[in-house]
């Protein structure tokens, strides 16, 4: 975990938990995200995988502990400003886009922001999804993969410091999923690279993207390894079970 | 006796034989050489105080069912059994309630207050009908958002939006359900005859709305006249429902 103690981390989470109605889903010690990495959570479902992103993305406070963002903490009594939790923005396992054109979904955030002439991103947003041919078609005549596209366009238009994806590709055929695969890799190649933070529970995926993986069971991250290392000699007989694909989700 | 006075009053059968002469009655300024205008008078009246009582059962109607769909709070329950019942009010009693609150033995009535209106004007029937309209337009309107998937709040959150603008989002969606909110809460009241005939009373070149007028010319006798201005209403909810429907149409194309 020597990353970890690298001096800028993009995200800290001190002793983070959230309890619904009582029950505890996620407990996370310890855990640093760096700028411009692209971090994997991976774990059987229900190990609070979606729970932590939905945390980074600010929309749920943390029932108790300390997430920081940018040096911000954001806890159970204070919010994130709100230009801070815009530099974050989320694609989500089923997308729901707005019932309007593509073009109008993908301006969305934008507009949301008061950047009324964004004319030029937006239509390089879409170009990079492969949707730059049909702007003025509704929404609601997507097919699944489309959609997902128009979800990650209209994210990758505001041009976020910090862009999670939960379970993107889970529900797509391969062609899809090769075409958001490749997105993302390039936007983590930029001059300044997005971060990234994946939830997959496709350990497939968590290699062929990730430098760095978690590995959460339970609502706990019971390992944090760089990639080669998590998937060639994991440290954890937790983790080199699951990805032995031994432990049973 | 009874048998004689229904024969007498009986009509045709054959709508030819009523509507004809019905517009003739109206459009003839010959027979009553004010009819005109204060038709004119009565059809505006209608047209201001029901219009003006959805402007404000509209303003104050969607936040509330916005509020109600979206956010959990406690005693949400409560106010959601009330507007329930609040939609189906009869709107008699909602005139009996507004009557005892502004006479002058009521609890306002005594006040010389602006914007307390004194009984027997336009300005209570306004409080009357938009009394009557506000819980249709709240409950279908938090019906209209709660079909929205709570995912879509989430992910508009997700993009950025502070929760005014998240809200307006679900509510944008939600559109053709707010169109039918707002057209349920005019029907309401353009057709209301029990709330705006206690108090407004029905008087001439005052208060007298097509609803109370045609009571009044059945309670004469002259059917002719009922019937053409129930045809005038008619007509009138029918254009604004053209006017609405345009309104869900044209957001269809956005």
């Amino acid at each position: 975990m020597s990353s970890d103690l690298n001096p800028t981390p993009v995200y800290t989470l001190e002793q983070v938990t959230k309890v619904y109605n009582g029950r505890k889903v996620l407990e996370v010690e310890r855990l640093a995200v760096q700028p411009g990495e692209i971090l994997a959570l991976v774990g059987p479902s229900g190990a609070g995988k979606s729970t932590l992103l939905r945390l980074l993305n600010f929309l749920e406070p943390p029932t108790a502990g300390c997430l920081t963002f940018h040096d911000r903490p954001f806890t159970a009594e204070t919010e994130m400003p709100l230009a801070l939790r815009r530099r974050v923005t989320m694609v989500f396992q089923r997308p729901l886009l707005l019932n309007r054109s593509i073009e109008a979904n993908v301006r969305f955030g934008l507009q949301l922001r008061g950047e009324h002439d964004g004319d030029e991103r937006v239509r390089t947003a879409l170009a990079a999804v492969g949707l730059e041919h049909l702007p003025h078609q509704k929404a609601s005549t997507l097919s699944g993969g489309e959609a997902q596209r128009v979800a990650l366009a209209r994210a990758i238009v505001l041009q976020p410091d910090v862009l999670l994806l939960d379970e993107p590709t889970a529900n797509l055929d391969p062609y899809n999923v090769g075409l958001i695969e490749e997105i993302v890799l390039q936007l983590n190649r930029q001059p300044s690279p997005t971060t990234l933070v994946l939830v997959t529970h496709n350990i497939f995926q968590a290699k062929r993207l990730a430098q760095r993986v978690a590995f959460m069971l339970d609502g706990s991250v019971v390992d944090v390894a760089d990639a080669e290392t998590f998937f060639t000699r994991p440290n954890d007989p937790r983790t080199a079970a699951f990805v032995r694909g031994e432990m049973v989700y | 006796m009874a048998i004689h006075l229904y024969k007498a009053y009986r009509l045709n059968p054959c709508p030819a034989h009523w509507v004809f002469p019905a517009f003739r009655r109206i459009f003839s300024r010959h027979t009553i050489p004010d009819l005109n205008s204060e038709l004119a008078e009565i059809i505006g009246l209608s047209i201001q105080v029901s219009g003006l009582a959805l402007v404000i059962s509209t303003l104050v109607g969607i936040p509330i069912g916005v509020l109600l769909g979206l956010t959990r709070f406690s005693g949400r329950r409560l106010l959601i059994a009330l507007l329930y019942t609040g939609m189906g009010f009869p709107p008699v009693v909602i005139g009996l309630f507004v009557y005892l609150l502004l006479s002058r033995s009521g609890p306002l009535g005594g006040l010389a207050v602006p914007f307390i209106p004194a009984l027997f004007t336009p300005a209570a029937m306004v409080l009357a009908q938009s009394i009557i309209a506000f819980p249709l337009v709240a409950g279908f309107t938090m019906a209209a958002v709660m079909g929205v998937d709570p995912q879509l709040r989430q992910q508009v959150m997700a993009l950025g939006a502070t929760r005014r603008q998240a809200a307006l989002a679900v509510l944008t969606e939600a559109r053709v359900g707010v169109v039918v909110a707002v057209i349920a809460g005019f029907g309401g009241i353009i057709s209301e005859v029990g709330a705006v005939m206690m108090v407004g009373g029905n008087i001439e070149g005052s208060t007298r709305v097509l609803t109370t007028a045609i009571v009044l010319s059945t309670r004469q006798g002259d059917f002719n006249l009922a019937i053409a201005l129930g045809l005038i209403l008619l007509g009138i909810t029918f254009v604004v429902n053209v006017v609405m429907l345009r309104l869900q149409g044209k957001s269809f194309n956005e």
